[in-house]
């Protein structure tokens, strides 16, 4: 009986005690031309590590390096958390070094006044506000018509739909634009069920437009959302609020100041490092903005 | 001393056919005149062989059959003239624009920029050909024998120095009254040569010079001396102000707009054309459309505007189309169009190059297209450069067109700290604040799209601010920081307390 046993229409299955037998086959596969062209893993090129915008926060710049470019990065975190001041660092530092900046605001709650604080470059920042529609009415028309159509009620959704709708749109048609040193989509304030919605083919997509290029992919959202598609993935919360100071009722609260938040990052994932990813933490302050 | 002249004949046909090229192929005749005595003006070949002629009425032509009526348009004409001086200014600044058919141009000088005049005179044609006009194009030592052979000979002629006489010795006499100026003393000379048997220049050049002056006078040894080849030799140039204007009367009226972009793309395809010829950029596209029904618009007695202004100047048809689509596709027309009138204002083209070493920016071109692309997805003014106003009123900012700085440029303010950032609700979320010991103490939101509800751990305030009290808008508002605890943990706001209406917001979170 041979010891050699074929099961299936492809596989190769060899049984134990043949050993002869066995080496002999070895030799035949590694012999194989097709074998020869598999290029080992301890020989595999290492990836060169893409070039980083700094954060403008030395801590989170420390142990992530920064945002890679042409790749797509994600900060999530619940609300209250620190993320959007992170993002706000990031596009001031990015936009003062003469990038060209986009935002692409779901909720529309970008503050001009925070961006100000922040030192924005605001000539430099395309601020695209989502969650309006078009006064036309000609969005789903299969033809342009010269006479204005209007919205019928099967064009109507949700409005976080709508708005998520607009963001896939426009971060479309800003990548393809090219010549963005940055771009971040703010997701924050958008639920989770609507978030998760979107499908991965849109990530891959974003993900793929933005390789091999010079644009910084930065996602924004209260959950995580771009899973596998995202080369960095930093989550935040804040550290000190369950120790806020208590005021007794009846003190003069106008004395205090809201100093800011300590914030504490984590590393969830990276594939910048060929090794797998510690959890790497830090914290930072940020300022109040009476108290700054 | 070389001079050339550029001719085209037909002008008004030219003019049409111009604007309508696939009306080449097809006979097409020029009618003149009011409605019921409308007649012939001119004729392509086509026409000509199915035995029309110049003089015939709009009903003979009609029973010819298959032939293309138009009527002659003014506009069509002005637009065809400017373009022929841009193609004549594209190669000497000295034109002289005497005709709306004729143009001569001096070319003494111009061998070492663009080669031996056979060379100029071949581009020359080339270059009216690309604006859509068919001419013919001479060169001779003087004025008048350039513009003969202009008229005489078809397609590129170079009478060579010193044979004018010789060289344009074939052509009929008539020629001598091709120029505008000269036409009202044709009926009165034609005659006299005909009379006399003289139908060649050079029987005309060859009679004696003092029995002509006894019997035709001054005119007519003028014209010996035109037909010689020694006419004037003195160029009159012209400064006509640049207008880069297209306008195209339909036929038919059009009611969608993909029809309408391929008229627009041939009349952009022209300007552009222009524009490559004078070396210039767009800097301001606008379209004035003349609309069947103007009801829709009274303010434009029935008509329909739109300007865009390009922040860079740009020569590109494909972009100016897209744009003018997407503008168009925002702000229909209303009503089906009758007539287009497309307007350029012409700008100095942007430097090619930009600094080595600054970062990469979005192209212009790209970026405008994207902008609009971007409005018509999102609505009119919704993307763009945020700008602070000079005001303590929450929310004072303007959105201004985006466009990125193309060098380096100071931001205006320094670098900020990391400041705890806002993020506003918009709009803000009315809430029912419970008091106690004159501080928020509980806030519940008052709808149910937006879940607010916990109890106040922590606050700072108030902070009171007011303005405009001079104004009708005046406002007064206290300004609270707290922290609330709700299920997903504790959640920084800021709650504002409108004194004016009486109503509690929070405006926005902190994160």
């Amino acid at each position: 009986m041979s010891s050699l046993s074929v099961h299936g229409s492809s596989g190769l299955f060899l049984a134990a005690g043949s050993g002869e037998k066995k080496s002999t086959l070895l030799k035949q596969v590694a012999a194989s031309a097709r074998l020869a062209s598999v290029q080992p893993a301890s020989r595999l090129e290492v990836r060169p590590k893409p070039e980083m915008i700094s954060t403008g926060i030395p801590a989170i710049d420390a142990i992530s390096g920064g945002i890679p470019r042409g790749c797509l990065s994600e900060i999530y975190g619940p609300p209250s958390s620190g993320k959007t001041s992170l993002l706000l660092a990031t596009i001031a530092v990015a936009a003062r070094s003469e990038e060209t900046c986009a935002l692409v605001d779901c909720s529309d709650s970008f503050d001009p006044a925070s961006g100000w604080a922040a030192g924005l470059h605001f000539k430099r920042l395309l601020w695209v506000r989502c969650g309006i529609a078009p006064k036309t009415g000609i969005r789903h028309s299969r033809q342009s018509p010269i006479f204005p159509r209007p919205v019928s009620a099967s064009d109507k959704k949700t409005d976080s739909e709508f708005r998520l709708e607009q963001v896939i749109k426009a971060t479309d048609l800003i990548l393809q634009s090219g010549g963005f040193g940055l771009v971040a989509l703010d997701l924050g304030g958008i639920g989770e069920t609507f978030v998760r919605r979107i499908p991965m083919a849109s990530w891959f997509r974003f993900q793929r437009a933005v390789e091999h290029t010079k644009t910084a992919l930065l996602v924004l959202s209260d959950t995580p959302c771009a899973q596998s598609c995202a080369t960095l993935i930093l989550k935040l919360g804040a550290r000190n609020q369950k120790s806020l100071p208590l005021v007794p009722w009846g003190a003069p609260t106008h004395t205090l100041l809201f100093e800011g938040m300590r914030v504490e990052a984590e590393i969830v994932r990276t594939r910048l490092e060929r090794k797998p990813a510690q959890s790497l933490r830090a914290d930072f302050l940020t300022e109040g903005v009476r108290a700054a | 001393m070389s001079f050339g002249c550029i001719f085209v004949p037909d002008f008004s046909l030219e003019a049409i056919l111009r604007a309508e090229p696939e009306l080449r192929s097809q006979a097409v005749v020029v009618l003149q005149g009011k409605p019921p005595l409308q007649k012939i003006v001119a004729l392509n070949e086509a026409a000509w062989k199915a035995g029309l002629r110049t003089g015939m009425t709009k009903l003979q032509a009609e029973v010819a059959g298959g032939v293309v009526l138009r009527s002659r348009s003014a506009e069509q004409e002005s637009a065809a003239h400017q373009a022929l001086v841009d193609c004549a200014q594209s190669f000497s600044p000295r034109v002289e624009d005497r005709a709306a058919d004729t143009l001569w141009l001096d070319l003494a000088g111009l061998e070492k920029l663009f080669g031996s005049l056979p060379k100029i005179v071949h581009a020359i044609s080339r270059r009216a050909s690309a604006v859509g006009l068919t001419a013919n194009v001479a060169v001779a030592s003087s004025l008048e024998s350039a513009g003969l052979a202009a008229h005489g000979f078809r397609g590129v002629t170079v009478v060579p120095p010193g044979e004018e006489a010789e060289f344009l010795g074939g052509l009929p006499v008539t020629v001598l009254f091709a120029d505008e100026a000269d036409r009202g003393k044709a009926q009165q000379f034609e005659e006299t040569f005909r009379s006399w048997g003289i139908g060649k220049l050079r029987d005309f050049a060859a009679l004696p010079a003092a029995a002509l002056s006894e019997r035709l006078g001054r005119e007519g040894v003028e014209l010996q001396q035109k037909a010689l080849g020694r006419g004037r030799q003195t160029l009159a140039p012209s400064d006509a102000p640049l207008v880069f204007e297209e306008m195209l009367e339909l036929e038919y009226p059009l009611v969608l707009l993909e029809p309408l972009a391929f008229v627009l793309n041939r009349m952009l395809e022209r300007l552009c054309a222009r524009l490559e010829a004078r070396a210039l950029a767009a800097r301001e596209l606008s379209i004035e459309l003349r609309l069947e029904n103007g009801r829709l618009d009274p303010a434009h007695k029935g008509g329909f505007r739109r300007s865009i202004r390009l922040p860079v100047p740009l020569v590109d048809g494909k972009t100016f189309l897209k744009l003018l689509q997407l503008d168009l596709k925002a702000h229909p027309p209303g009503s089906p169009i009758r007539k287009i009138l497309l307007r350029i204002e012409p700008s100095s083209p942007r430097p090619g190059q930009n600094g080595l070493f600054l970062p990469c920016f979005p192209e212009p071109e790209k970026l405008e297209l994207t902008l609009a692309r971007l409005s018509a997805v999102l609505g009119e003014g919704r993307a763009g450069s945020p700008q602070l106003l000079n005001t303590h009123r929450r929310e004072a900012f303007e959105m201004q067109h985006f466009s990125p700085p193309l060098e380096k440029d100071d931001p205006g303010h320094d670098a900020g700290d990391l400041v705890t950032a806002l993020r506003i609700f918009r709009p803000a979320i009315p809430v029912a604040v419970a008091c106690r010991a004159g501080q928020p103490a509980h806030v519940a939101s008052k709808k149910r799209c937006r879940q607010v509800e916990g109890d106040v751990l922590w606050a700072t305030g108030p902070w009171r601010s007011s303005g405009d009290w001079w104004a009708q808008d005046g406002w007064v508002r206290d300004e609270w920081d707290i922290a609330v605890e709700e299920n997903i943990g504790i959640v920084l706001y800021r709650l504002v307390h409108d004194l004016v209406a009486g109503e509690w917001r929070l405006e926005g979170s902190y994160d």
